[in-house]
């Protein structure tokens, strides 16, 4: 740490001694570099899973296709593809990448409460992720899906080491975001700066707070299930062995006690970046903010007792169908509360369409398209047709693809000058949202159409009725895809940038604590404590 | 579709003469009044199958109401938007209010969104007693899920148990349907009501009737029971719908639905052909190079 005292405001890189890079990179106590390391793993993340969905596109494209002729090669497939896309996409870029970056920033404070576990944090979701691509890679790979139910994925009926290493990417993964969480919820309680009531709190931090406690509570009966699949397949227990005692079905509410929470833990955080994203562009403080932040603890309460709607056609008994679908049911009324405040937040304002509000304004709608479909699904009566078939594919990748990865790149480009120094191109932010949506709309708006046809998830060859909607939906895929090129070619103009950015480069809309430390954010945020009036 | 539905309702005859020969050598097959209907799944079909069952005709019902809700409830937010993005652009619009509170807007945002959701919560816990009601079935059929065949074992017809394979696509004659039609159909009464108890012999599997409105997970060890009632003589289609390894993709469910005395019949001829219930116990070839054996890696 430096003690040197001077101005902040000119000086980059604070007199701190110059960091080699293994000291600065492998080493790193700053929650500005950790968090970038995280929104690099991301950026591998997102690559590595998209490249997957890719492949399964083009094998979908027509019937009979001949891409993938192995069907443990395509469970391995759409297995890894979920693993990558949840914990090592969505996650490191929302929660240990903008949220490291921004909510100690946010808050006054000067780093996380706990620098090294933050370094720890971050290396254990690295290792994980080493472990889930050798669970992709080795032998027939794991064949179970991302829900890893057994019996499939036990000894008998996924032999070899590959399962295993999946299994314990979890645990990897789960340990990081137990660490981060711990470490949130430590600084944003105790580190505010003086005068930040928690009433005062930016929405953003709010979310990860809230995603934080989902976590803390959610991952340890994940790293359970998974230890229990773990001993039965190497230790001969019989946790979810029939023919010992043991119960499939148990796996299933384990994994969906953290699963559901898990839906919110990836989606908050987005809420929260949407919040800002909307007040800055229509020049409007956020309406409703304590009605935005108490429906943020609300789903994420209720989130917690709704997980056995994922098992609406597996050994649930009827009473229990008709609690679990009303308590479903009931989270549509916290989420309506955000989508109403963020329209009432542009009611009135003088909007700017800059690419971060294209984001935000493309995930509210599509948000709400999803969250149609959610409701949908969630009557136990209906799922009885719709379980596990394309209308759930469509409905959970309009909350995830279009939302929490519109959330994402609306925070990317709200955040990019802040945290590289350069602004991205304004008209390639924008063919790049434009080709995306137009993509991932394409891709995903027909899967409703297969899936009421009857059209089941997880298959590689399928009957030759269902071949023109899959057709639709490829041709979105490579849309999407050759857009994910558009936005590489942001980045790399953001990084050949040569701009001089403003402390405050949106203007009187922007108002949160980033905006009043220079651009790029300095190596030590604040030398002075700010006070909060 | 059309071209679909013209071949496969001209090909009957075809598929009487070809398609389950070994039933139909000597006696007239007593599942032929399925083929003149089929429920299949058609190109670019936007919407449910035809309901083939009460129980698909309550849900295809209720997924109307719900959905008309929704749609109308997006195209509110919808139009909420465009109507922001008009009038509150910055050309427009050049200072923004500072309106950060309104009581009655933020209780009105609550209170309708409840109302919505009671509309739709009645209907659908309504729905949910109707399909869970599986009293006194006509019969019961036990279906067993295996790694990649069904096993439909008749309880009212003692020694009936037998099994169910795709045709594979190399193999598949006119008239049948690649990737959806089997070696050995269930066979089921018009009219009658008929319980499903579905259980597995290995991992989980999806026994899935999308145009009957039956779902439900096969788990070993656990057997939970669904039900149907068949509207027409028909023959119908589905699939397994929880991955269950290698095949997955490759072991679909038809449904021969025949009047209640060719049921009959047919029962007495099965029970006559399939003696040995192991009828065809070995995987059909399929046209992929499954690799089926290097599974055993250690």
């Amino acid at each position: 740490m430096s003690t040197t005292t001077h101005d902040h405001g000119h000086d980059h890189d604070h007199g701190a001694h110059k960091q080699s890079f293994v000291s600065r990179w492998l080493m790193s106590t700053n929650h500005k570099d950790i968090g970038t390391l995280y929104i690099t793993m991301a950026f591998i993340g997102a690559c590595a899973g998209g490249t997957l969905s890719m492949i399964m596109r083009q094998q979908l494209m027509y019937p009979h296709n001949d891409i993938i002729t192995n069907g443990d090669t395509w469970n391995a497939i759409i297995t890894a593809h979920g693993l990558l896309m949840i914990f090592w996409f969505v996650m490191p870029a929302l929660i240990g990448g903008l949220g490291n970056w921004f909510v100690p920033i946010m808050i006054g404070a000067p780093d996380m409460a706990f620098p090294r576990l933050n370094n720890m944090s971050f290396w254990f979701l690295a290792c994980g992720f080493v472990f889930v691509m050798l669970g992709l890679f080795l032998g027939h790979g794991t064949g179970a899906g991302w829900t890893l139910y057994p019996p499939l994925d036990n000894a008998q009926y996924s032999p070899g080491m590959a399962t295993d290493f999946s299994l314990f990417s979890l645990h990897l993964a789960g340990i990081s975001s137990l660490l981060g969480a711990i470490n949130f919820i430590a600084t944003i309680l105790n580190m505010r700066a003086p005068g930040m009531g928690m009433h005062k709190m930016p929405l953003f931090c709010w979310s990860i707070l809230v995603t934080a406690f989902l976590l803390v509570l959610a991952i340890p009966v994940l790293a359970g299930a998974v230890t229990m699949l773990i001993m039965d397949r190497n230790f001969g227990t019989s946790f979810f062995e029939p023919s010992g005692g043991g119960d499939p079905v148990l796996f299933q509410h384990l994994f969906w006690f953290f699963g559901h929470p898990e839906v919110y833990i990836m989606i908050l955080p987005a809420f929260g970046i949407i919040s800002h994203v909307v007040s800055t562009f229509s020049k409007k403080p956020v309406f409703g903010y304590l009605g935005m932040a108490y429906a943020m603890v609300v789903i994420g309460f209720v989130g917690f007792v709704v997980w056995a709607h994922h098992m609406f056609v597996s050994a649930i008994g009827t009473d229990s169908k008709i609690y679990f679908e009303v308590a479903t049911l009931v989270i549509a009324v916290p989420t309506g509360i955000k989508v109403f405040s963020w329209i009432a937040t542009m009611w009135g304002g003088s909007i700017e369409f800059k690419t971060p509000m294209l984001w935000a304004m493309g995930f509210i709608f599509l948000f709400v398209v999803g969250g149609a479909t959610g409701i949908v699904l969630a009557n136990a009566a209906l799922d009885q047709e719709l379980h596990n078939d394309y209308f759930l594919i469509a409905h959970f990748h309009y909350v995830l693809s279009m939302g929490a990865a519109f959330g994402i790149f609306a925070g990317f480009y709200y955040w990019i000058g802040k945290m590289a120094g350069h602004q991205y191109p304004e008209f390639w932010g924008k063919v790049h949202f434009w080709s995306f949506f137009i993509g991932v709309n394409l891709t995903f708006f027909p899967m409703h159409f297969l899936g009421l046809a009857g059209m089941p998830r997880r298959y590689p060859d399928y009957a030759d009725a269902f071949a023109g909607w899959n057709y639709v939906s490829s041709i979105g895929s490579i849309i999407s895809g050759l857009s994910t090129l558009v936005f590489f070619y942001v980045l790399y103009r953001v990084f050949t940038g040569k701009d001089q950015l403003a402390d405050n480069y949106w203007g009187e809309g922007a108002t949160t604590l980033e905006w009043a430390i220079p651009s790029p954010a300095p190596q030590h945020t604040f030398l002075e404590v700010p006070v909060i009036r | 579709m059309m071209r679909r539905c013209g071949s496969v309702l001209g090909l009957t005859c075809i598929l009487m003469l070809l398609g389950h020969a070994a039933l139909a050598q000597n006696t007239p097959d007593p599942t032929a009044a399925a083929n003149a209907y089929v429920n299949a799944p058609h190109d670019w079909q936007l919407w449910f199958p035809k309901a083939g069952s009460p129980m698909q005709a309550k849900i295809d019902w209720l997924m109307q109401y719900v959905l008309w809700i929704m749609t109308a409830v997006v195209a509110f937010v919808g139009v909420l938007m465009v109507y922001v993005i008009i009038r509150f652009r910055a050309s427009v619009n050049k200072v923004p209010s500072q309106t950060t509170h309104n009581t009655l807007i933020e209780v009105v945002w609550i209170v309708v969104p409840v109302i919505i959701l009671a509309i739709i919560i009645v209907p659908s816990i309504n729905l949910i007693y109707y399909e869970a009601d599986d009293s006194n079935p006509y019969m019961t059929v036990t279906v067993t899920g295996h790694q990649w065949y069904w096993e439909y074992k008749y309880n009212s017809v003692p020694g009936l148990d037998y099994t169910s394979y795709m045709i594979p696509d190399d193999k598949i004659q006119p008239g049948e349907i690649r990737r959806l039609s089997v070696d050995h159909p269930m066979v089921l009464p018009v009219g009658e009501k008929i319980r499903f108890v579905i259980t597995s012999g290995d991992v989980l599997h999806g026994f899935y009737l999308p145009s009957l409105g039956v779902q439900k997970y096969a788990i070993p060890g656990t057997r939970l029971t669904s039900w149907t009632i068949i509207n027409k003589a028909g023959t119908y289609y589905g699939q397994c719908n929880q991955i269950c390894g290698l095949d997955h993709d490759a072991m679909p469910i038809e449904i021969k639905a025949v009047p209640l005395a060719d049921y009959l019949a047919w029962t007495k001829q099965a029970l006559a052909n399939y003696t040995d219930n192991t009828v065809n116990t070995q995987p059909l070839s399929s046209p992929m190079p499954r690799n089926q054996l290097a599974d055993a890696t250690p």
